[in-house]
């Protein structure tokens, strides 16, 4: 009982660090790609020295990060006159909370045999082994929409506890935009669903690890290749990101919803934002990318498909699997940021638009389709 | 009588063909070029090129000023080092932004130049660069180098710089002013 708690602490410890590693580095990540990809340098002036040397670390201005936190966290705490005092204070933590808790029934890891990783511990831990998962849940998919339904609550809180026609207006796009883009999401990723047979995150993860057509890595990308898309179109809406960003649309709305919001609960709105980039990139890799499977590798080592075959120890299997996830991740997060610097934004009715006239029908024709091939062919789940 | 509506066309109206207008190859070719724009970039970044367009300021000079550029200011130089300036005021008089401050020196040993500067200070945090000091001075004391004068800092008092800065100028090396002084005329 207590190697479980152990367990459990390290994983929340791990997937917390990760997350919040992951926001810090996504501002820094996105300022330099958007400067490579035009031509510019990027923030590069930020440094820290070390105390009683003229030692100076830049590390190509990621201390810009560090720089932006302080400057939020000392900035002045202004908030407006008339408003609703406790829904204004906490509509940052509705927002940011549940983007956090999103990652709980998301798998990082494969199974950990903690008595094969630390020899040491070996009598205590026994032949337990834990899914690398904070919460191993049946329910796991259901979970994540239950979850990222409800920072659409804290972005509406905002805006109408404001007191302010431009918070109220984001308002209203932010909750009518992504409702609409919730409702496509859920379609697209039922075809996904429907082909493994479970919403268990890490029982669709382990249904990747697999081979397909013989050489062809067992991924939802595979089978739903048209689910990912529109998986990721939605999920970019939901967001509200470049180009889907009328909630905050700043050449029309100043900053939409949180504009009356100074200093870090304004950094909390900017962070959630960061944060739920890599946890977009989290759930494509865990639904569409095979999540921490690394292609023709099994928990016992290399299998490819010309029948070569390379056993690795239990720690090296663990490593790269954990470092195959992030770096599937930071893919995804990287192709969200190309997105968000090459496309124009969308008219407000187009947004909406094109979620119930285009994306909705198309995600219905595929789940039609995915429901057909799977009657007919497969007789049931795969 | 109702009229229906009627657009007006237009002789240049832009039209998008199917293809186009489809939207998704577009939004890929889009993202082909700017991610291509990217890899280039990050090519060269990663073998040790520069990747931007960008120069970094104040480490580098650009090197795509105009030969005639108006940058700091250079005061010319008597064959014996000292400046050529005669304290005229004029400079600082026909200065618009005021930035000119010079404090006169009586010399009665030099008989032909006996005022000279003892302070001559510019104050780059307000300089327009307009060149009229230079158009102004009688004794062609005063000109501008291609140079930009580099002083970035937080603080305006160290914008000034005073003859030390000033007289950096070898005039030995200038064409048009021959040293020591020749013919006053130019041939053409």
């Amino acid at each position: 009982m207590t190697q479980d708690l152990v367990v459990a602490l390290v994983f929340i410890v791990y997937a917390m660090g990760a997350l919040i590693t992951f926001g810090t580095l996504l501002t820094w990540v996105e300022r330099k790609q958007a400067a490579v990809m035009s031509d510019r340098i990027g923030a590069n002036r930020a440094y820290v020295r070390i105390p009683f040397t003229g030692v100076k670390l830049v590390w190509w201005g990621l201390f810009h990060g560090v720089a932006d936190g302080i400057k939020m966290l000392l900035k002045e705490n202004f908030t407006p006159q008339s408003y609703d005092r406790l829904a204004y204070a906490i509509a940052p933590w509705v927002v940011f909370t549940p983007v956090l808790l999103v990652f709980a029934v998301v798998p990082f890891g494969g199974t950990l045999e903690p008595a094969r990783l630390v020899p040491a511990l070996a009598d205590w831990f026994g032949q337990r082994t834990y899914p690398m998962q904070i919460a191993r849940l049946d329910a796991g998919l259901l979970i994540v929409f239950a979850f990222s339904g409800l920072t659409v609550i804290g972005a509406m809180l905002a805006g109408w506890s404001s007191a302010n026609k431009f918070s109220l207006l984001g308002a209203l796009r932010a909750g009518s935009q992504m409702i609409s883009y919730e409702l496509v999401m859920g379609l697209t990723v039922l075809g996904l669903v429907m082909t493994w047979g479970t919403v268990d995150l890490g029982a669709i993860v382990q249904r990747q690890s697999g081979t397909v057509l013989g050489a062809l890595p067992a991924w939802g990308i595979f089978y739903q290749p048209l689910g990912a898309l529109l998986f990721l179109t939605a999920a970019i809406a939901e967001n509200k990101r470049i180009p889907f960003d009328l909630p905050e649309a700043e050449s029309e709305l100043i900053a939409g919803y949180y504009t009356e919001y100074t200093s870090m609960k304004m950094g909390l709105f900017m962070f959630a934002e960061f944060i739920e980039i890599a946890i977009i990139g989290a759930l494509f890799t865990t639904l569409f990318l095979g999540g921490y499977n690394l292609p023709y590798m099994g928990d016992a080592g290399f299998a490819f498909p010309w029948g070569a075959t390379v056993a690795l120890p239990h720690a090296a299997v663990v490593v790269i699997q954990l470092v195959t996830f992030l770096v599937k991740v930071m893919m995804v997060c990287s192709f969200q940021i190309l997105i968000r610097w090459s496309l124009p934004r969308f008219r407000y009715d187009q947004v909406l638009g094109f979620a119930w006239k285009f994306m909705l029908p198309v995600a219905l024709a595929n789940l039609t389709v995915t429901a057909v091939v799977l009657w007919s062919h497969l007789k049931g789940p795969m | 009588m109702k009229v229906a509506y009627e657009r007006k066309r237009y002789w240049n109206e832009p039209t998008l063909t199917l293809w186009e207008r489809s939207y998704l190859p577009e939004i890929v070719r889009g993202l082909a070029v700017t991610s291509g724009v990217f890899l280039r970039n990050m090519g060269r970044w990663i073998t040790g090129r520069k990747g931007a367009l960008t120069t970094y300021y104040p480490e580098e000079q650009r090197a795509d000023f105009a030969p005639l550029n108006r940058g700091k200011h250079v005061l010319t130089q008597r064959p014996d080092g000292r400046p050529q300036c005669i304290a005229c005021n004029m400079c600082a008089t026909v200065c618009p932004a005021k930035v000119i401050e010079i404090e006169a020196g009586f010399d009665p040993e030099d008989v032909a130049h006996p005022k000279f500067p003892v302070r001559f200070e510019i104050d780059y945090s307000r300089c327009v660069f307009c060149g009229l000091c230079v158009e102004a001075c009688p004794e062609d004391a005063i000109r501008m180098a291609r140079d930009i004068p580099s002083l970035p800092s937080a603080n305006r008092r160290e914008m000034w710089l005073g003859l030390d800065e000033l007289l950096t100028w070898n005039p030995q090396s200038d064409v048009a002013k021959p040293y020591p002084p020749g013919p006053t005329r130019r041939t053409p």
